[in-house]
């Protein structure tokens, strides 16, 4: 069994984390007329925004409540009443998802009771804008659980509550924060391929996957709509990608009754053939042509490139979710896993990583137990690790500032899980070291079996 | 807080602002800072500036004291170079967890923080920022310190800006005031000379400092220490023995250069490496400082004869882009124009500023910006995203020269945008960085891209008469569909 390593230094060196309030502005931003809100300084705002735009490249909406030294001194409910009133004056959003910060949190404010305070007293300029709070100070968890306590606030402020008549169709879909825009896209294909309904909350692909809209939009444009997410509970069956969307499903069963199936990763061969054959059985329709042709393909890039993965070190830092949807996936074709590091231990997925240790921490974490690995498989501030180690990085998850186009990059369903395997081997192919006579020198070369780096004789 | 309420006024109370002297005695003690409107508030906090100041010195250890978002948000987002050290990207913080904050173990936990640093990285300093949560739960990080520095042997300065303090902009000047309380004058230098200066508000962003230098090295000055820009602990701990200072970004740093005027004798002139007559003048007032401290006079003669050999190269490169660029239009959006000898370079070559935003500008520079201008109208305090979005779709300006905030208006408007703020990824200091500025400028606005962005999809075109099938490039029409698919394919494969 895997053994989850907490974090002994006090000095945390190179963040893996994000923040929480982040993950949950990243789940408000898959909502179509969304505008977030943190509930703290101007700072918290500023530095979450240009991570998002560094990402994504995007203009995003993100507002502040602007808490100064007073404020923070007498309480903030002044600040979030005014910064409400101003966003649906000068927004008009649909959506106001608000998330508190670690300065608000820290004085200990009701943010909830605030909230329901302005919506009482401001019923009528509000009409036509949900408002809705996740507690997320910086202190606790991270992007995964910013994201999922977004996703619950909402169901619990805005989806309509008691039985109601399913549409046997419909398929609440609830994906984790490690989705792509691809991702999601493809993911509604799919659904839709046997002939079911999909609403997906959030859904990024249509807010977050840039576009040139013909006017100028302060919120986002695209996404889930509020009237959407009112109508869940209509869904037939509610599926959830990723374990640290549980809570939420559970949220949304409590409230309607719509039963759930837990998917903790969509990538990999069985995986997928799990969740082809779950959406079979809930349409009784036979497994599309074109989805049987995307597992042929698959089948062929397992057969074409495993040679590259075979015996491969990876050294992986990724949240908890993406860690395990990775690190099965590098396991699957092969490798081994010589260093996991995430950045909560609140996550049950870490029981079943495939690695001897998970360790909770940062940056500084991987590159101390990087070293001999053949990949280092983090966001875009691994580089610097990559660099010092001379180890390629492939970069996943959020955030990607030194590359274009992650969002568009597909890794989950066959499709994804593909792509994935080509990627993986063509930076091996591309780091390729020439042999040398010095490296295969057998009275130079003498290591044994079991220890970290492959040997030079892999070559293809 | 209360040292720190003191350090605020006092740095709001600038003798050396020029907009602050403009102010009654009320007016100034509320500060340069206007309130924020929750809502509909950007920019950064203290924290964030003070940060933007002092990480560029590039081996010292930066050490957030804060709950994730502070830093885990935003580390290693910035473009300044080291010609060395590597340790001030490496990023640092007490990352505090909600036990910590309950139990109040934040002063231990940034006491073990920097002897984790000082053993496994040995810095010359550790800088230990405070932030909203561990100034609300009382941290007293200058004793923290203290105590480190004493235990370590090590210097170990508190940077007391929390973001709740105020806009970034102080975080600015409270940086400084660190560096005046704990750095600067730590350190005799043994190699003191005439020619030795101070440059202060430079940030080396794209190693643009680097372009400059040169021009110093020929005329014999040395950079005693540039502030912050690819400096070390010990040019900054040693710069109070300079001979003079050249104040770059003025807003930012102004109280630094005064305070150590009047500490240390260091007459300094406020000027810019950002244009080609700047870049003279600055050589210029450095020679003139340095004669006036005790340096041969001569010197005067080698920088006029080093200018008119260094002005002459960049005008003649200049004037090769004339021909491309002369009628363009520039919408310059960036707070308040810093640098005139840019917009005096542009229209050299004859380019056309079309407006301009005066948010930070001073009377002065209103009047400067009324002769430049054709139409004073285009003068604004500060545009709505929204109007400015609608301006640039009306193609009435060919460029915005801007900072990122305002970078996908001008995209989403398609329209061609040049970064001129501190993300930027090239150099556009000195000589060669204003010919720099301007190539950019023309691959910006030259590039194919624009023309097919712009053109609307085939079957999205208004269908109008025979007469438009020559003009298919204005976006209008032609004949029929057949016409319409073969002249495509035709322009596709044949005229390209």
């Amino acid at each position: 069994m895997v053994r989850i390593l907490r974090k002994i230094k006090s000095a945390a060196v190179n963040p893996l984390k994000s923040s929480q309030p982040l993950g949950a502005a990243f789940a408000f931003l898959g909502v179509e007329g969304a505008m977030p809100l943190f509930h703290g300084g101007q700072g918290c705002t500023s530095f979450a925004l240009v991570l998002f735009v560094r990402h994504f490249k995007e203009a995003i909406p993100l507002q502040t409540t602007a808490m100064d030294e007073v404020a923070t001194i007498l309480g903030g409910a002044d600040h979030l009443e005014e910064a409400i009133l101003n966003l649906k004056t000068r927004t008009k959003p649909k959506l106001i998802g608000v998330s508190t910060t670690a300065l608000v949190e820290t004085r200990g404010e009701d943010c909830a009771s605030d909230i329901a305070n302005v919506k009482l007293k401001h019923a009528e300029e509000l009409a036509g804008t949900e408002v809705v709070l996740a507690n997320t100070p910086d202190f606790g968890g991270a992007i995964e659980e910013g994201w999922a306590k977004a996703v619950a606030a909402m169901i619990e402020g805005i989806t309509r509550s008691g039985a109601r008549t399913r549409q046997p169709k419909k398929i609440a879909i609830l994906p984790g924060c490690n989705l792509t825009v691809a991702d999601v896209e493809h993911l509604r294909d799919m659904v839709e391929s046997f002939g079911l309904k999909p609403v997906i909350l959030p859904d990024v692909s249509g807010s977050l996957d840039g576009t040139v809209p013909d006017r100028w939009v302060t919120t986002t444009y695209g996404g889930t709509s509020v009237e959407e997410i009112r109508e869940l509970g209509t869904a037939a069956q509610c599926i959830v990608i990723g374990e640290h969307m549980r809570h939420p499903a559970k949220t949304l069963h409590g409230l309607t009754g719509v039963p759930y199936a837990v998917f903790q990763s969509l990538t990999g061969l069985r995986a997928v053939d799990r969740f082809v054959s779950l959406l079979s059985a809930v349409s009784g329709a036979a497994v599309p042509a074109r989805v049987r042709r995307h597992r042929a393909q698959l089948q062929d890039a397992l057969l074409d490139g495993h040679f590259h993965f075979g015996g491969k070190k990876i050294a992986i830092a990724a949240e908890p979710d993406q860690l395990y949807q990775l690190a099965t996936f590098f396991t699957d074709m092969g490798c081994d896993i010589a260093a996991a590091v995430t950045t909560t231990d609140m996550s049950k997925i870490l029981q079943k990583v495939p690695a001897e240790w998970v360790q909770i921490g940062d940056l500084g974490d991987l590159e101390a137990h990087a070293a001999g690995a053949d990949l280092l498989v983090a966001h875009s501030h691994g580089r610097q690790a990559s660099q010092r180690l001379g180890i390629p990085l492939m970069r996943v998850g959020f955030p990607i500032f030194d590359r274009l186009g992650s969002q568009h990059k597909l890794t989950i369903l066959y499709r994804g899980t593909r792509d994935l395997i080509f990627d993986v081997a063509n930076i091996f192919q591309a780091n390729q070291r020439a042999p040398t006579p010095e490296a295969l020198d057998p009275f130079r070369n003498r290591e044994m079996p079991d220890e970290l780096r492959s040997s030079p004789l892999t070559r293809h | 807080m209360t040292s720190l309420s003191a350090k605020i006024q006092d740095v709001f109370d600038e003798p050396a602002c020029d907009n602050n002297r403009g102010k009654d005695a009320k007016a100034r003690k509320q500060g340069c800072s206007k309130p924020l409107t929750p809502g509909a508030a950007a920019g950064g906090c203290a924290f964030d500036g003070a940060k933007i100041v002092l990480q560029p010195i590039t081996d010292v250890a930066h050490l957030v004291h804060a709950p994730l978002a502070c830093e885990g948000n935003s580390w290693d987002n910035r473009g300044a170079a080291s010609s060395g050290p590597t340790l001030w990207r490496t990023s640092f913080t007490t990352d505090l967890t909600e036990l910590d904050v309950v139990m109040g173990q934040g002063e231990r936990k940034l006491f073990r923080a920097i002897r984790e640093i000082k053993e496994t990285y040995a810095p010359p300093a550790v800088f230990v920022y405070s932030t909203c949560v561990t100034a609300l739960i009382g941290d007293d990080i200058e004793a923290v310190c203290k105590r480190a520095a004493e235990k370590f042997g090590l210097a170990v300065v508190p940077i007391n800006a929390p973001g709740l303090a105020g806009s970034k902009n102080l975080g600015n000047k409270l940086a400084a005031e660190a560096l005046l309380d704990h750095v600067i004058g730590t350190v005799e230098p043994d190699e003191a000379g005439p020619y030795d200066i101070n440059v202060l508000g430079e940030f080396n962003l794209s190693g643009e400092f680097w372009l400059v230098k040169p021009l110093l090295d020929r005329l014999g000055i040395r950079v005693r220490a540039c502030i912050p820009g690819d400096a070390r602990y010990i040019d900054v701990a040693s710069a109070h023995r300079a001979r003079a200072a050249m104040l770059v970004c003025s807003s930012a740093l102004i109280n630094l250069a005064r305070k150590m005027e009047e500490r240390w004798d260091i007459p300094f002139f406020e000027g810019s490496f950002y244009g080609i007559t700047d870049t003279s003048e600055a050589l210029r007032n450095i020679a003139e400082l340095l004669v006036k401290k005790g340096a041969d006079a001569e010197i005067l003669d080698r920088t006029e004869t080093l200018i008119a050999e260094q002005e002459a190269i960049a005008w003649k490169k200049l004037e090769a882009y004339r021909r491309r660029l002369q009628g363009k239009r520039v919408l310059l959006n960036t707070g308040g124009v810093k640098s005139w000898s840019v917009v005096h370079a542009l229209m050299e070559i004859g380019m056309e500023i079309v407006g301009t935003s005066v948010k930070k500008s001073t009377v002065e520079d209103k009047e400067r910006i009324k002769r430049i201008l054709k139409d004073e109208n285009h003068m604004f305090e500060q545009m709505a995203a929204r109007d400015l979005y609608v301006m640039l779709s009306k193609h009435q300006a060919d460029i915005m020269l801007s900072g990122g905030r305002t970078q996908f208006i001008a995209l989403k408007a398609k329209t061609p945008w040049l970064d001129i703020n501190q993300e930027r990824q090239h150099p556009y200091a000195g000589y060669d960085g204003m010919v720099e500025l301007v190539r950019q400028i023309d691959l910006a606005i030259h590039n194919p891209i624009w023309d097919q962005v712009r053109e609307p999809a085939p079957w999205d075109r208004q269908p109008a008469g025979e007469d438009d099938l020559a003009s298919t490039k204005n976006g209008t029409a032609t004949v029929n569909a057949f016409n319409e698919f073969a002249g495509a394919t035709a322009h596709r494969f044949g005229n390209r």
